[in-house]
């Protein structure tokens, strides 16, 4: 199976050409566009975990390690276009077009995380493992039956292609032809559990034979591997020639969140030796370094003004007015139905509002 | 001059299809979808002929999935689509239950109304058919406890599709449940075209003043004769047909319990966490001190439905009801 789904790859670990068909596309710009949204998210997911450490957010899920999946798949969405993100996909949501605020205040507990900037289609995380596969089956069906060309994209772990919703979601998009793209970050562990005892078969996207749909796998770090082929498998659901399931090959170095200590159930040294070897970033550095896009006061003047920008987010975020109340109660249906108002009319008083 | 508006005499089943199928022909985001609904008609025949008359992309023959109809069900309700998602039977919604409770349920909560999931899930329930194993459940709790739901179950052909037309227009997700006993067991004259009957109404079937019997459902036939043959011993009932159980006609139900001070609730649903607790406490709330006796029960046992040769054994009866009358105006 891993030979009749081999891991494919544009740029090896040395930042080295592999495959050069996209050449003549990767442009000193395009580099430079990537390396900037995946250092972006990097340095954000940092300052998520150190902020989950300094208790001024909740649990935060970081996803360092994931940055070239995430960055590279979402850069291969349009406008108009679906996205269907995990609590672990807020490099992908960024670069689609949520705001930083927004993605702080998500991981501050708060419901405006939940909501898009205007005209993105970007769905709140999915919590419960695989369910979201059968919302982006769902709204890109809708594209097709409203006869338009956009697409869905859904994000989801190796853990959760164990779950029924998974096959389901597959099936359903593979049956009524949806316009969807399935990409899976195969970081090799859910929580702690590695993927040999999540399943038997040696790749995920072996998968996509049993729904007759294209399965890709490729190299998840690899930054314009993950963008190219994600763009085929939009391009291909544009067209009306059915979904596509993409197994991008990763790592987290980290936690699954912020609750947990990985060192518990894998040797952390391999994420270290990862580090130096198949980080995502540290690859494009050295690409761009061999094609001599490399400057370093760019890079420096880069990671200055992200940091600011980051600081920015987290000083909106902190600053946001506190939340009302009657967010708990005023949008459980469109009009709030005796017991719910009831309830928050005995809730007022309680606080002595009235 | 009176205006006459044509009727049609039509069963529960009949009704329910004319209520589709009105609203498929007035917006063209209403669809269905579900297990054998297309060619087949669905296993009632709920959705006969709407393939022939409004094909196949708009009444789908989905895979055998629950949770993948109502997954995706989500995914094209807030893309603009208003889909008729069919359940088999009620007792075939589990593989489903997540993603009603986790998603269609709360995404408007959760995205300050950003998101909006306005579909209608249609559910054949209750026992007394004798149908198979799990076919006969009646588990409107586990969706009345559901914060994000809206639980109606109408008992006539009227009913059945004014109700669903009004589900059909509600903003909100919508469970209506369609109790199988009353599928073909009258007829009814029923109005052509759209008409609305609101939800969370409930409708005074009897009116009476010595006691109060709140039911729905397939239970309204069972109430019905109960209160005709307490009538025979002088005893006049106000029988309520609550149709909307979230949310509950709060009204009704406190005007009614304040005239009679006295009340039986029955549903063919489990007794612990059924309706008639929640109904205690709403009376509880409202009128407390207008009742004459403590408020009976009749319910079905906190016991699996039983295979069909046991089932007359576990539905409320009429005889059971009468008892339960007796009860508490004897008090």
């Amino acid at each position: 199976m891993e030979k009749l789904f081999p891991k494919m790859q544009i740029i090896n670990e040395n930042g080295e050409w592999n495959d050069e068909t996209y050449r003549g596309e990767i442009t000193e710009e395009l580099t430079k566009e990537l390396y900037t949204k995946m250092l972006r998210s990097r340095l954000f997911d940092r300052k998520g975990v150190n902020l989950q450490r300094q208790g001024r957010i909740g649990t935060y899920v970081p996803f360092e390690g994931q940055e070239a999946s995430q960055i590279g798949s979402a850069m291969a969405m349009g406008e108009g276009d679906w996205m269907f993100p995990t609590y672990r996909d807020h490099a992908a949501t960024m670069t689609f077009g949520h705001s930083l605020k927004t993605l702080f205040l998500y991981w501050k507990g708060r419901q405006e995380g939940c909501i898009p900037p205007k005209g993105k289609n970007i769905f709140p995380p999915a919590v419960p493992i695989a369910s979201q596969l059968l919302h982006a089956t769902g709204a890109a069906w809708a594209e097709k039956l409203k006869g338009t060309d956009r697409a869905s994209i859904v994000y989801f772990g190796d853990g959760a292609t164990s779950e029924g919703d998974f096959h389901e979601g597959l099936n359903f998009a593979s049956v009524f032809n949806a316009p969807v793209v399935f990409f899976n970050q195969n970081n090799g562990f859910a929580i702690s559990v590695p993927i040999e005892k999540q399943m038997k078969s040696k790749t995920i996207a072996q998968k996509a034979v049993a729904y007759e749909m294209e399965g890709v796998r490729l190299d998840g770090n690899d930054v314009f591997a993950v963008y190219f082929h994600t763009r085929t498998a939009v391009e291909r659901a544009r067209k009306g020639e059915g979904p596509t399931l993409i197994e991008a090959v990763t790592w987290r170095y980290g936690a699954h969140t912020t609750a947990d200590d990985p060192s518990k159930y894998r040797n952390q040294e391999e994420s270290v030796n990862r580090r130096e070897t198949t980080d995502p970033i540290l690859r494009l550095e050295r690409f761009m370094k061999n094609e001599n896009m490399w400057d370093e006061k760019w890079a420096a003047d880069l990671q200055e003004s992200l940091t600011l920008e980051i600081e920015a987010a987290v000083k909106e975020m902190e600053e946001a007015q506190a939340p009302h109340y009657k967010d708990v109660f005023d949008h459980v249906f469109a009009e709030n139905p005796w017991p719910i108002e009831s309830q928050k009319e005995a809730y007022a008083h309680s606080r002595g509002d009235r | 001059m009176t205006t006459l508006v044509d009727t049609k005499k039509l069963t529960m089943v009949q009704a329910v299809t004319d209520g589709m199928r009105v609203m498929m022909k007035e917006h063209e985001n209403v669809i269905v979808l579900g297990e054998d609904v297309g060619q087949n008609g669905g296993v009632f025949r709920a959705t006969d002929g709407l393939v022939a008359e409004f094909g196949e992309n708009r009444v789908i023959d989905t895979p055998l999935a629950e949770s993948g109809i109502i997954g995706t069900s989500i995914g094209l309700a807030m893309n603009g689509f208003k889909p008729i998602a069919e359940m088999q039977f009620l007792g075939f919604i589990y593989p489903a239950f997540n993603q009603i409770m986790t998603h269609a349920s709360r995404i408007r909560a959760r995205t300050l109304g950003h998101f909006t999931v306005p579909m209608v899930i249609r559910a054949p329930f209750g026992a007394g058919v004798r149908a198979p194993e799990i076919h006969s459940d009646s588990v409107e709790a586990l969706f009345t406890g559901m914060p994000g739901m809206k639980v109606v179950v109408p008992s006539n052909p009227y009913d059945a599709k004014g109700m669903l037309v009004s589900a059909i227009e509600d903003p909100d997700p919508v469970l209506f449940l369609e109790p199988m006993r009353c599928y073909r067991s009258t007829k009814m004259d029923v109005p052509e075209g759209k008409y609305n009957v609101p939800l969370g109404k409930a409708a005074r079937l009897q009116e009476g003043s010595d006691v109060t019997i709140f039911a729905y459902g397939a239970m309204i036939e069972v109430v019905m004769k109960a209160a005709k043959s307490a009538e025979e011993k002088g005893i006049k009932c106000d029988v309520i047909d609550l149709r909307s159980l979230y949310p509950l006609d709060k009204e009704m139900i406190a005007e009614s319990v304040q005239k009679t001070g006295r009340a039986v609730i029955v549903h063919e649903a489990p007794g612990t966490g059924g309706l008639g607790e929640t109904i205690m406490s709403l009376i509880n709330d409202t009128s407390f001190l207008y009742m004459k006796a403590p408020i009976e029960r009749v319910t079905g046992f906190d016991t699996p439905v039983p295979m069909f040769a046991l089932e007359d054994h576990y539905l409320p009866s009429a005889d059971r009801v009468v008892q339960a009358i007796n009860k508490v105006t004897q008090f």
